[in-house]
């Protein structure tokens, strides 16, 4: 058992190691680290942002509200068998 | 009754999302969209090491009550995942002017969630003993988490660098973290209604099991 | 003793094999013909893309791959010789390490016939580096080769196994793909890219022992019934 903890720590150290190094031997230019905004865009060069604000925040909504039905669906159905199946036990009695 | 919690847990979480809306940024418009793309991206991440741990625990102590909590954050990642993979690019095609690249970032998470797919795909399809094999994808595929992360940090891309997050303007800053919370609270809610439903699935199986006798 | 039993494994897959070849023919076989169809599918003005050399040659091995993990799980099914396998009283991973050995060499032999395919059919200068081209389709067969044994192994007593075992495996195995033709590409250029392909080269290998480890340490759980 500690051997193989000792063997999980090495490899992961080794992993580390190995992947460190390859991508510090390889550095690309810096970039930004902060968001720096574009401003001053002529009009005729963007696209309208508020449809793409609504969708992304609609389909949220519809995605989790869906999820949220399936799961009331799914579990309708369950409650709906233990019940039928208690009565069943219960007549058989 | 877990259901009306998450029913008022919705409710709540709803003016929340307008009114952040409405915060100063100095970013434009599309950019709002950071409020629930990156709390979105963190929850699946999240999801995604749940599901993984959750399958561990499953694999190496046979606790079924892991496997229910393995199941449903592997569908919550997928839903989750689906939430992210849809608002970047509405974000990227305002911000970017292309709606998808093959960076690394993105092409990672993309197979994080086809990862969380597959796993629900072994679930439901691979007969007896799928839970196992389900377990052991969702094991590796947490490994792919902290890549995720860490990637958009080494590679130089179009995506924004994990920086951004703690360096937000403190008008934006706010807002930000108040949707992160609120979309952590859904999660959670999602989390334990799914996991309920699990219980009662078991539950059924449980009577039937004690029928036959 | 692990070793002793993991050669013992390789042992007796290399016995059946050199029997009947079967599988080694048929994923040979498929490899090549995979090899022709993208060298006839991807064709401009007559001429096959260059470009293309490095992507064929990880489709090619991947898919030959995946089918030749089919078939030699396959078998086991068929000979009912995974259950002897796991009855016996030595270590679980050890029977897995055997399995990915035997794998490894049946790939190998595949890659000695797909690489000079490729490089003809594409005029793909493969050959320029040869120490860094076997290097990095070493640790990429090893990366896929220790994903795929394990799901195959665990896929062998699951419902439509045939397919699900690309399902599982492709989207694990985008990783090396992506480090494996990235390499090679860095390779084809003239003159070859060094840096780079060392620097995937080195990412394959933290793959490779990230999914090395990861399968020794779930294939015991994962085989229990």
């Amino acid at each position: 058992m500690i051997r193989r903890s000792l063997m999980a720590i090495s490899t992961f150290a080794l992993t580390a190691v190995l992947t460190a190094a390859s991508v510090l031997a390889f550095q690309p230019p810096a970039g930004q680290s902060e968001f720096v905004p574009a401003r001053d865009l002529p009009p005729s060069e963007s696209i309208p942002a508020a449809p793409l604000l609504v969708t992304a925040y609609a389909f949220i909504w519809v995605a989790a509200i869906f999820y949220l039905w399936t799961i009331w669906r799914r579990l309708n159905k369950v409650e709906a068998d233990i019940r039928s199946l208690d009565q069943k036990t219960r007549s058989a009695r | 009754m877990p259901m009306l919690v998450v029913a008022a847990a919705m409710f709540a979480y709803a003016p929340v999302m307008i009114a952040h809306a409405d915060y100063e940024s100095s970013m434009g418009l599309v950019s709002k969209i950071l409020y629930f793309h990156a709390p979105s991206g963190m929850v699946m991440l999240l999801s995604a090491m749940v599901c993984g741990i959750a399958s561990a625990i499953y694999l190496w102590r046979q606790d079924r009550r892991a496997d229910r909590v393995a199941i449903a954050a592997a569908e919550l990642t997928a839903l989750f995942g689906l939430i992210v993979i849809v608002t970047g690019p509405l974000w990227a095609r305002k911000a970017w002017g292309i709606w998808w690249d093959w960076e690394a970032r993105l092409t990672m998470s993309f197979v994080g969630w086809l990862i969380a797919l597959s796993y629900l795909f072994v679930r439901k399809y691979a007969g007896a003993g799928s839970e196992k094999m389900a377990a052991a994808l969702a094991v590796f595929g947490s490994f792919n988490v902290p890549f995720i992360y860490v990637s958009v940090n080494v590679w130089r891309t179009l995506h924004p660098k994990t920086t951004v997050v703690p360096t937000l303007p403190p008008g934006m800053r706010g807002p930000f973290w108040y949707c992160a919370l609120t979309l952590f609270l859904l999660y959670l809610l999602l989390l334990t209604a799914r996991v309920h439903l699990e219980r009662q699935r078991a539950a059924l199986d449980d009577l039937y099991l004690a029928q036959g006798d | 003793m692990f070793f002793r039993v993991a050669l013992l494994v390789l042992r007796k897959d290399f016995t059946i094999e050199v029997k009947s070849r079967e599988i080694l023919y048929t994923t040979l076989l498929f490899a090549i013909s995979c090899v022709l169809v993208f060298s006839i599918a991807f064709v401009r003005e007559g001429e096959p893309l260059e470009d293309a050399a490095a992507g064929i040659l990880w489709i090619a091995i991947e898919f030959a791959g995946t089918l030749a993990l089919g078939r030699a799980f396959e078998r086991e099914r068929y000979g009912e010789t995974l259950r002897a396998l796991l009855l016996a009283p030595v270590p679980r991973a050890a029977i897995y390490v055997g399995k990915m050995l035997g794998i490894l060499v049946l790939l190998f032999v595949a890659e000695l016939l797909l690489v000079p395919l490729v490089a003809i059919l594409f005029r793909a200068s493969l050959f320029a580096q040869p120490a860094l081209l076997a290097a990095l389709l070493a640790f990429g067969t090893v990366g896929f080769a220790a994903v795929g044994v394990l799901f195959a192994a665990m896929l062998v007593r699951a419902r439509s196994r045939d397919v699900m075992l690309p399902i599982l495996l492709y989207p694990m195995t985008i990783p090396v793909m992506i480090a494996g033709v990235r390499a090679t590409v860095a390779l084809l250029q003239s003159p070859p890219d060094t840096p780079t392909v060392t620097m995937w080269i080195s990412i394959l290998g933290a793959f490779d022992v990230v999914f090395v480890t990861l399968s020794l340490w779930t294939f015991e759980p994962v085989m229990t019934e």
